[in-house]
């Protein structure tokens, strides 16, 4: 059978630029960069030129970045390392009912240990009140999280803005920026940001890669302890296989980056104009004018999420849902029923993203198997 | 067995399987894959066990599902039919005690859920058949679909299955049905499947290994009363009626001296829990029962009056009983021989030597040709 893969926003393939790259750090230059000795030095350097790298690509300098193994565990740092650290200081945080799970489950922890979250809820089109964000401000605020575009939808936040609101309140202010770094011009300066994560599995990086931006001068507890590595706030021997990826990824993502944003508009259009020849009802889930071009979220009403999840894959064509399983089957998402309530709309909807390897032979092929499945249950 | 497929091979025909993480369903998503037909393995979570710290043994059965089509290399997904089995099973299954019977929720999953909701799922993925690594037999007779007992008499589980209708059987198979569970148990130890050496489970599946008392006092009052023999003696205190079935023996604590003490009858009204001493004695005993909701198996009409067997409680030996199918559908079935601790609410199922013909749901006990009235 040949296979469809639309489902980059969960994970995407490993670029083969990118595995070549990591090869020489498996068996040659396996050093640990905190040792003294050359093998030490050589992964050093490594190291320190793909921090250099990452800084760049965003804005930052390269002692504000911190390696970390994904997206998940730079939002745990950002949202529970930095209230740790400013405990004193306040209790309340603001994020997004909206948000990735990684902050989402942060901020419940956080509750469970005595914090204040106010969980902003997001309209029809998944983004945020900045009105409401305003008067959620409070003077013992320490954090604003509110991710940059959604993982379900591509709905973008208008970060600038709310970086414009925060000005010169003491709340930290952390974006995940874990879809719209491969996609969307990123500078933690233009935006005031204090706080951003970043994963490489999204950006042909292996698994296991991405790092957080911490502003020079954000206090910050460590939530691992041990060795020295990352200025004391990240202990653990390097994935230095990993980071030689990342770094391959990371030059790639800019050169490429126009190109890409440009070539998954076109299938976004396509994929849509393909199920409306098909006289497919389908209802657009996002923000018509503030999106990430390679999420596409889609509802079929009078169909299951979950019927026409498996009938693609028997088609061979993987697309997700978005939302979270519990022992294999879904509950419904909750970033579409904070944007419509647990209706029909989001029971129904499936998630296609776009990336590296994508074709518009694909993408027609895939919208057509869609109408057809969509049809036949519909019967 | 290839009569059934109208001219496809295994190969083309899709069949998909209900599996639950046992070694059962295991072991008939294993024989599917060997007689070649198109296998795709489904997990159904239809009751949400979450405990404080997260663990669900919902999750740790599936990751068995999914160990399991992986060595047999089949595809696996899950469904969610978790409002499904409340709406029409548990809600059932909380009526039917509030009213004072003993529900069956078993009989009720397998005609609401396993061979709707999940016989609905599976058509919408293209499925020819579905399969469950139930103890049952579906044979074409040339005619129609019959349902046999399970080869193991010691395991057959067509009592469950006796609401299914003859629509339901076209699109049913039973893998394991040729098999005895030593058997079985062995395959799935030559096959090396991860769940060869997992223990069957017991009791009510939404229950499972808790105390039944305590989960139910979680979803129903429980009203504690007096324990009396049927002329009205108090022997002592039930915690509430729900709690206990007719001709049940333990957890009574009524001591002294003489033969046990048996539940034989409750008054919902007085809130009365009727106990009588001894096995035989002839309380639990009755001749005829009427019952309702009566199902066939066979698209056939039913004779007005037919003799055959009957099961009036899982693994109990067949009763041989006189059938009279009333106008209204509602059933009379007299007993060749008195029957003890027929319990309404419960399933009563009839045979035709190996052929279940279907079953109805236990309404009134009668003895003397009058209704029992402290049942």
């Amino acid at each position: 059978m040949n296979r469809i893969y639309l489902d980059h926003a969960a994970t995407s393939p490993v670029h083969p630029e990118v595995v070549e790259a990591m090869l020489p750090y498996f068996t040659q230059h396996f050093g640990n960069p905190s040792s003294i000795h050359f093998y030490g030095r050589e992964t050093r350097k490594l190291l320190d030129d793909t921090r250099a790298a990452a800084a760049r690509s965003i804005g930052a300098k390269p002692n504000e970045i911190i390696f970390t193994s994904g997206g998940t565990e730079a939002d745990n740092m950002a949202v529970i390392g930095t209230a740790e650290a400013r405990k004193s200081d306040g209790n309340h945080i603001i994020t997004s009912a909206a948000e990735h799970h990684a902050v989402l489950h942060a901020c419940y922890e956080l509750e469970k240990k005595g914090f204040e979250v106010t969980y902003l809820k997001t309209d029809e089109e998944g983004r945020i009140s900045l009105s409401e964000l305003k008067e959620s401000l409070r003077e013992d605020t320490i954090l604003v999280s509110i991710m940059y575009g959604n993982n379900e939808t591509g709905t973008v936040q208008d970060i600038q803005e709310i970086g414009t609101i925060l000005g010169s309140h003491k709340a930290y202010f952390h974006s995940d920026a874990v879809q719209a770094y491969g996609l969307a011009s990123l500078d933690v300066n233009e935006l005031s940001l204090d706080l951003m994560s970043v994963s490489g599995h999204k950006i042909n990086a292996p698994n296991g890669t991405g790092f957080l931006y911490v502003r020079d001068g954000v206090r910050l507890s460590p939530l691992a302890f041990g060795g020295e590595q990352e200025r004391k706030r990240r202990a653990g021997t390097e994935n230095v296989a990993g980071i030689a990826g990342f770094n391959k990824a990371v030059e790639l993502m800019i050169t490429q980056r126009e190109s890409r944003v440009e070539l998954y508009r076109s299938f976004r259009i396509k994929l849509q104009d393909v199920l409306k020849e098909n006289d497919v009802e389908f209802l657009y889930n996002g923000s018509s004018e503030h999106f990430l071009p390679h999420v596409l979220n889609i509802s079929f009403p009078g169909v299951k999420t979950e019927v026409l999840l498996v009938n693609l894959d028997m088609a061979g064509i993987a697309v997700s849902s978005g939302s979270a399983c519990t022992a294999g089957t879904m509950e419904p998402s909750h970033v579409l029923t904070s944007m419509f309530g647990k209706d029909e709309r989001t029971r129904s909807a499936i998630r296609f993203s776009f990336g590296y390897g994508n074709t518009m032979e694909e993408i027609e092929k895939a919208a057509n198997e869609t109408a057809k499945i969509v049809k036949r249950l519909k019967k | 067995m290839h009569t059934r497929l109208n001219g496809k091979t295994p190969e083309e025909t899709r069949v998909v399987i209900g599996m639950s993480g046992g070694v059962d369903s295991s072991v008939a998503a294993l024989m599917l894959k060997k007689q070649g037909y198109d296998v795709i393995g489904i997990f159904m979570k239809n009751w949400d066990d979450t405990d404080e710290f997260g663990v669900c043994t919902a999750t740790e059965d599936y990751n068995d599902v999914i160990a399991v089509c992986n060595q047999i290399g089949i595809p696996y997904y899950a469904v969610n039919f978790e409002k499904e089995y409340w709406d029409k099973v548990f809600t059932y299954f909380l009526d039917e005690y509030k009213a004072g019977r003993t529900p069956n929720p078993d009989v009720m999953c397998n005609k609401e859920i396993k061979f709707k909701a999940f016989l609905d799922h599976a058509l919408d993925l293209g499925a020819d058949f579905v399969a469950t690594g139930h103890y049952a037999r579906a044979a074409f007779n040339g005619e129609e679909v019959q349902m046999l007992r399970g080869v193991d008499n010691n395991k057959d589980q067509t009592y469950f299955l006796n609401q299914l209708s003859q629509e339901q059987m076209e699109k049913v198979m039973f893998p394991i049905g040729e098999l005895t569970k030593p058997e079985l148990r062995k395959i799935a130890q030559e096959a090396g499947l991860a769940t060869a050496s997992k223990k069957d489970s017991t009791g009510i599946c939404f229950i499972g290994e808790r105390d039944f008392k305590e989960f139910l006092s979680n979803y129903l009052p429980a009203k504690p009363g007096e324990m009396q023999t049927l002329e009205g003696e108090v022997k002592g205190k039930h915690d509430g009626l729900m709690y206990y079935t007719i001709g049940q023996r333990h957890g009574l604590g009524i001591g002294g001296s003489g033969e046990p003490w048996f539940v034989v009858g409750k008054n919902l009204e007085e809130n009365v829990l009727y106990v009588e001493q001894g096995f035989h004695h002839d309380a639990l005993y009755s001749e005829s029962l009427t019952a309702v909701k009566a199902s066939w198996i066979s698209a056939k009409s039913v004779p007005g009056q037919f003799t055959c067997t009957a099961k009036f409680r899982y693994r109990q030996p067949d009763m041989g009983v006189t059938v009279n199918v009333k106008e209204d559908g509602t059933l009379n079935v007299v007993f060749d021989e008195p029957q003890r601790a027929i319990t309404p609410g419960q399933a009563v199922v009839f045979y035709d030597g190996d052929v279940c013909l279907g079953g109805a749901t236990i309404d009134t006990v009668f003895k003397n040709g009058e209704p029992i009235s402290y049942l």
